[in-house]
């Protein structure tokens, strides 16, 4: 039902989840001074949260049968199943095996939450954007530095 | 380069059916959005162009033109129709978020004459949006 035309389009669909956690920013290779000149009130010993919004892009070839690049219904339920579910109401440093060691700054969250969703079978996930709050906002494409995806 | 971005809103009805398959197919597939009788939205549309300051004006474009673009091309043509059966562009069609973006990139991108148009990102809900880049040079992406 599509013109091939338009099935050669860069098409991103964007989908917006939220979930709740809280967390500490606190690393064990500094000393006690320097975890709290590092991260200030970030660094409270009983953690703090938030309301974090996580905004999913994938991309891919346009379905004719459907008109989509990926079935909604497939894309909510993996996400739910890899981070919501695991993610939603927790205490990100204690509850989450990633965080056990590594520091659950919003960047870090970023990069788990990518390794996780990289797997959708549907799609390809061309990037995870996350709102910590409605004035801070992290992204990860899967790129680091000095060597392409 | 300088990337303006120019914000509209239409509200439309769709349904989602793909008369190739059976009605079973069809509600298994596409859910509550195959509802025969459509269902409706508030899109927001969102058209990024690129391009550098002209010396004398300062500007990318006028964007009185650009405005009077997306009224002409996209205001009258879709607001407060039935997408799947008033549309011509989209005859044949499922008027999923893809391909009503997909669509606006087509009639936008030859008649922006200043500038370049750099995305068509078309919000369904506040949650779920596509964003158009236009042709992949002709290698389809899996």
């Amino acid at each position: 039902m599509n013109s091939p035309a338009q099935n050669a389009m860069n098409l991103h669909l964007v989908r917006r989840y939220s979930f709740a956690a809280s967390h500490r920013l606190h690393s064990a290779q500094l000393s006690d001074e320097e975890n709290w000149r590092a991260y200030g009130k970030c660094n409270n010993p009983y953690g703090h949260g938030h309301n974090y919004v996580v905004e999913v892009a994938v991309s891919g070839t346009v379905n004719p049968e459907t008109g989509m690049i990926a079935n909604l219904a497939d894309l909510d339920a993996f996400v739910a199943r890899e981070v919501l579910e695991p993610f939603d109401h927790t205490y990100l440093n204690e509850q989450v095996d990633a965080f056990r060691e590594t520091v659950p700054t919003t960047e870090n969250l970023c990069i788990e939450i990518f390794r996780r969703l990289r797997a959708f079978p549907h799609a390809k996930l061309e990037r995870v954007l996350i709102e910590e709050t409605g004035l801070n906002t992290f992204e990860f494409t899967g790129e680091t530095q000095g060597s392409p995806q | 380069m300088v990337y303006i971005t120019r914000k509209i809103e239409f509200s439309a009805s769709h349904l989602y059916n793909n008369p190739a398959l059976s009605p079973e197919e069809n509600r298994r597939l596409f859910g509550k959005c195959n509802n025969p009788h459509g269902h409706g939205h508030n899109y927001v549309l969102e058209v990024t162009v690129a391009g550098e300051p002209d010396p004398l004006t300062g500007m990318v474009l006028d964007l009185r033109e650009l405005k009077r673009l997306l009224q002409d091309e996209v205001m009258e043509r879709m607001d407060h129709r039935f997408l799947n059966y008033e549309v011509p562009e989209l005859a044949g069609k499922i008027p999923t978020c893809e391909n009503i973006a997909a669509t606006i990139w087509s009639l936008l991108e030859s008649k922006i004459v200043r500038g370049k148009l750099h995305r068509v990102r078309l919000y369904e809900t506040p949650d779920l949006f596509v964003d158009c880049y236009g042709a992949t040079n002709g290698s389809a992406r899996s």
